[in-house]
């Protein structure tokens, strides 16, 4: 019964078995077909190109979970720093408080981002904020300059804003993060840009997964003293007795300066956290990505390689009972 | 297939749980700045307003109608929080204008440092630093800030070095061209003359 049905099959394909004159095509040289011509006109699919496709996967794989390591490694050594930074900027708020929306005519926003990519959204983030912060402070009279940290913001900023740009600064991890670093850089920032309100835009590194964007002004002691006068939030900063110097106002002076380079050795180690961290995320999704990708590339090669198998076995039983019946 | 589906699900939870914030992060407090919110809101209404620093401190207390007993001291440095809201008796300065002492109940100040010894009295014993400079804010609630650049245990200094920086830097002095080479040297002189006079002192 079997072997009936079998010699209606065999005779069915032999049929279709026609010795075809082997033309040669080959299709372009770049695009190696998938389709390999045998003798008699068999049709394999070939199995190479899937091959390659999974080394490569393979291979990215593996370089991400690398970059996985590295960034959690650094990530460790620049934790424990800015934790122990963190106190760093609390007395200042305790006593000049948060004047976000202080109204000011010169407006200085100071971004900072990393220099290298592959980061996920962190930088993107902080450069919206950016530009949120400039229309936000625009207005007759008024005008918002950009500082920029890092080559990431640098690239997103000069696009549409150039003209607005004072100041750009690169490559500040290439020495591990001190604050005798960031008190010069924040004497350059002061020396160069006229400002009455410095507006830091950083990530701030709530955890491995959590990055808030975050902004910190520092108002000038001039505007600190017209929002004193004006009370409010500032209004009992007339109260503390200044020490020393000759005029409150070079005391005051010295004292927005410090709070400067205060705030921005914690936003700059925020920011060089967040960005380890964010990069521990990216290539993390990144090597699940290609595990996923190979798993499913060895289904289809396995699928191919067992077709081929199968075509094989057909054009040979069918061949045998061709030849026997 | 199915299974690989089910661990990236257990996963997933298991990373939001491990995203616990560390126990040295403040708890937000509600006082965030409404005016800059809702300005920011008005103006760009597709993103979230950024956080400010008030909403990552905890608030202080108000001024007490009577003077407390104790101090409460908070020492910074860039790298370190010496002393974090610790209860003391005196803490002794190095302001511009000398040495003050801050015992509970001071008016409410601002002062620079100059390089010289802080110490910080609490019932029998006391703990000496050298500060290079920084800032003191005492408030009315009996809370003092103080915001060193570089603050180290005095026993920590060594003589010879002080010495050896005292005498590089008058030579410099003496040999300074330009104001801001004097202006170097000249602070030079000042902090290794305070640290000697912290050691022999």
């Amino acid at each position: 019964m079997a072997m009936a049905a079998l010699r209606r099959e065999g005779r069915r394909f032999a049929s279709l078995i026609s010795p075809r004159p082997i033309t040669a095509v080959r299709s372009s040289p770049l695009y190696p077909t998938l389709e390999d011509e045998g003798p008699l006109g068999l049709r394999h699919i070939s199995t190479q190109v899937v091959r390659n496709r999974m080394k490569s996967v393979k291979n990215i794989q593996k370089i991400t979970k690398a970059m996985k390591m590295v960034a959690a490694s650094k990530l460790r050594a620049i934790q424990t720093k800015t934790e122990n930074s963190r106190g760093l900027w609390q007395p200042f708020t305790a006593l000049l408080g948060d004047l976000p929306s202080a109204d000011v005519k010169k407006n200085v926003v100071v971004t900072i981002s990393s220099d290298k990519g592959l980061c996920g959204g962190i930088n993107s983030t902080s450069v919206k904020i950016s530009k949120g912060l400039h229309k936000l402070n625009s207005g007759p009279e008024k005008e918002t300059k950009y500082v920029i940290l890092g080559e990431k913001a640098k690239a997103q900023l000069v696009r549409d804003s150039k003209k607005d740009i004072e100041l750009i600064i690169t490559e500040l991890q290439k020495n591990p993060l001190n604050y005798t670093q960031v008190s010069v850089l924040a004497d350059e920032i002061l020396k160069n840009v006229e400002y009455d309100a410095l507006r830091i835009v950083f990530n701030k590194f709530q955890s491995v997964v959590s990055f808030v964007p975050t902004v910190s002004t520092v108002l000038s002691p001039e505007i600190v003293e017209r929002e004193a006068e004006s009370g409010g939030k500032l209004g009992d900063l007339d109260s503390y007795e200044v020490e020393g110097g000759e005029t409150k106002g070079e005391i005051l002076q010295n004292l927005a300066e410090f709070q400067f380079s205060c705030t921005m050795f914690n936003a700059v180690l925020e920011n060089a956290c967040s960005e380890q961290g964010a990069r521990m995320s990216a290539m993390d999704s990144s090597s699940r990505n290609a595990g996923d990708m190979l798993d499913r590339l060895t289904l289809t090669y396995n699928r191919t390689r067992q077709a081929s198998i199968t075509t094989e076995l057909i054009e040979i039983i069918s061949g045998a009972s061709a030849l026997e019946g | 297939m199915l299974r690989r589906a089910s661990m990236l699900l257990a996963c997933r939870p298991i990373l939001a749980a491990r995203a616990r914030p560390f126990s040295t992060d403040l708890p937000a407090a509600p006082s965030a700045d409404a005016t800059f919110t809702e300005a920011w809101t008005k103006v760009i209404p597709n993103m979230d307003p950024p956080k400010t620093p008030l909403s990552f401190m905890q608030p202080r207390p108000p001024t007490p109608s009577s003077i407390p007993s104790k101090l409460t001291v908070n020492f910074v440095l860039p790298y370190a929080s010496e002393l974090a809201t610790k209860e003391v008796d005196m803490v002794i300065v190095p302001a511009t204008t000398g040495q003050m002492g801050v015992l509970p109940g001071h008016v409410a100040t601002i002062a620079e440092l100059k390089p010289g010894v802080l110490s910080v009295h609490e019932g029998s014993e006391m703990t000496k630093y050298f500060v290079s400079s920084g800032f003191v804010f005492i408030h009315a609630n009996s809370f003092a800030d103080i915001i060193a650049v570089e603050a180290v245990p005095l026993d920590r200094l060594d003589v010879n070095l002080v010495q050896k920086g005292l005498a590089e830097f008058t030579s410099k002095l003496s040999s300074a061209t330009t104001d801001l080479e004097k202006a170097e040297a000249q602070i030079g002189i000042d902090v290794h003359s305070a640290l000697n006079s912290a050691l022999t002192g």
